[in-house]
């Protein structure tokens, strides 16, 4: 879940990263008020979950407070990128000498959080890190151990930063980590990160999001930040694919099967069990497959329901084929999983032969899950045969397809 | 959408002294966890066939009927 940049700015400076005086307003009032707090120019900032603010006009400067007014009124009647904002950041203009870029993201491939750095701050990072490879430092770090100092020390150094810069960016580097440690972030970024003329550095721009899954070990700063149970604050709106798989997971009680995201491949997934999912998607993307869909199936959804997700998933344009996969071994009942993506097909009148590229469930209920296989002419596989693998032969079997 | 079955896998067959007899459709409509069977105004029973292929085989039906009276069957044997 993603943090508005005033939400993510109040999380820095509480955990004592210096930030400028600035005020997170709602309407044109306020945004006088706090201008006149200030005391001097102010940038007002739309406070929207997009990028392009700038472009869009989001950003603009004001020299009074009544200029500020007159911005934060028609900064706050302002649609960018279909978001309306929810309110307008008012900070001190500031006297910058030097901009830099700090951040801590998940690495998906080494599953270890990686600091970053880079000299070249105020920019996108992955522009710098294209353009400017030499500008940008990188350094692991656990997730379970407190981010040692000298890490952030030799991250920042790779950028040729040294003597009082390196001593006092260093901290700050050191504690961003801790943040994104602390609060189960997936990103968390300050850029820019300022040297001020007076030689001060100050967080002038945050960026995080959280691990989703985590909102309930981080209620207390949620609710510190006023942030509602109900407020999704995904990275974009679900599309009507994903809207219809909640509702066939909400169709009963029994097990689980949705929480899709839509792709645009051709390879529909119908995947799931403790991890597998991740699992088999990532392995499905190894072997050059396209998936058209993420989804979890499993806890013994009833077949109405793994029907209803693999009629979703078979339904959706340019999906040639599924693969119907779990992990190492399941709980879940495969006769029931194998009666529901059978009907499925049957029901949308293809031949669930062809339009299964393999079937991968090992586990409860499997001998019977596989005569109705067997019945229907539907390649499966047991344990025996590896996710990776299984994976593997789907993709094969669906590149013989599109050849 | 394909006109197919609404039980392609498990269908369910019960004596008719057995259907016709409520004392016996009630325990039978307590017994099935899926709603295969229904109680009719009468009392008498009836089988929801929409819920046939949600069967997960556990034989309380069978087991709450005099023997030999419920028959659960595997479509795909």
């Amino acid at each position: 879940m993603r943090f508005f940049e005033y939400e993510s700015r109040e999380i820095v400076k509480r955990e004592g990263i210096p930030v400028t005086d600035f005020g997170f307003v709602t309407s044109a009032d306020e945004a006088r008020e706090v201008a006149e707090r200030i005391g001097g120019p102010t940038v007002i900032k739309s406070q929207v979950l997009t990028g392009g603010r700038m472009k869009a006009g989001g950003v603009q400067f004001a020299d009074t407070p009544e200029e500020a007014a007159k911005h934060a009124e028609d900064i706050l009647k302002l649609e960018i990128n279909g978001h309306m904002p929810r309110g307008v950041l008012v900070d001190p203009k500031a006297a910058v000498k030097q901009e830099y870029y700090a951040g801590v993201v998940w690495d998906g491939i080494r599953k270890k959080p990686v600091m970053l750095f880079s000299d070249m701050g105020g920019i996108d990072i992955e522009e710098v890190a294209e353009k400017h490879p030499d500008h940008v430092g990188r350094g692991h770090l656990s997730n379970l151990m407190d981010p040692p100092e000298f890490r952030a020390k030799e991250v920042i150094a790779q950028t040729g930063v040294t003597g009082r810069q390196l001593q006092r960016l260093t901290p700050i580097l050191a504690q961003l980590a801790r943040v994104f440690v602390k609060y189960d972030m997936t990103l968390a970024e300050i850029n820019p990160l300022v040297e001020l003329e007076d030689g001060t550095f100050v967080a002038l721009d945050a960026h995080m999001d959280m691990e989703n899954e985590a909102r309930p070990r981080q209620k207390a700063i949620l609710k510190d930040l006023g942030v509602g149970d109900e407020e999704t604050r995904e990275a974009r709106e679900a599309t009507p694919f994903e809207i219809a798989g909640e509702e066939v997971d909400a169709m009963d009680h029994r097990g689980v099967a949705g929480n899709v995201t839509e792709f645009d491949g051709n390879l529909g997934l119908v995947i799931g069990a403790g991890g597998g999912s991740l699992t088999l998607f990532d392995a499905v993307r190894k072997y050059g497959g396209e998936p058209a869909n993420y989804c979890e199936i499993g806890g013994n959804p009833s077949v109405a329901k793994a029907c209803g997700l693999a009629k979703l998933v078979l339904s959706k344009p340019g999906v040639d084929k599924i693969a119907v996969m779990m992990s190492i071994v399941s709980n879940t009942r495969v006769d029931i999983v194998a009666r529901g993506v059978i009907k499925a097909c049957l029901e949308l009148g293809f031949d669930p032969a062809e339009k299964i590229a393999i079937f991968r469930i090992p586990g409860a209920w499997e001998d019977e899950g596989y005569k109705i296989l067997e019945k229907y002419g539907v390649e499966y596989c047991d344990r025996s045969v590896s996710m990776h693998e299984a994976a593997k032969r789907a993709v094969e079997k669906i590149q013989g397809v599109a050849a | 959408m394909n006109t197919v079955a609404e039980n392609l896998f498990i269908d369910v067959k019960v004596d008719a002294a057995v259907a016709a007899d409520p004392a016996v459709a009630k325990k039978l409509v307590e017994a099935c966890p899926v709603d295969i069977f229904a109680a009719k105004d009468d009392g008498t029973l009836d089988i929801v066939t929409k819920n046939l292929d949600e069967c997960v085989l556990c034989n309380l039906c069978v087991d709450a009927a005099p023997a030999g009276t419920v028959d659960v069957i595997k479509l795909y044997e």
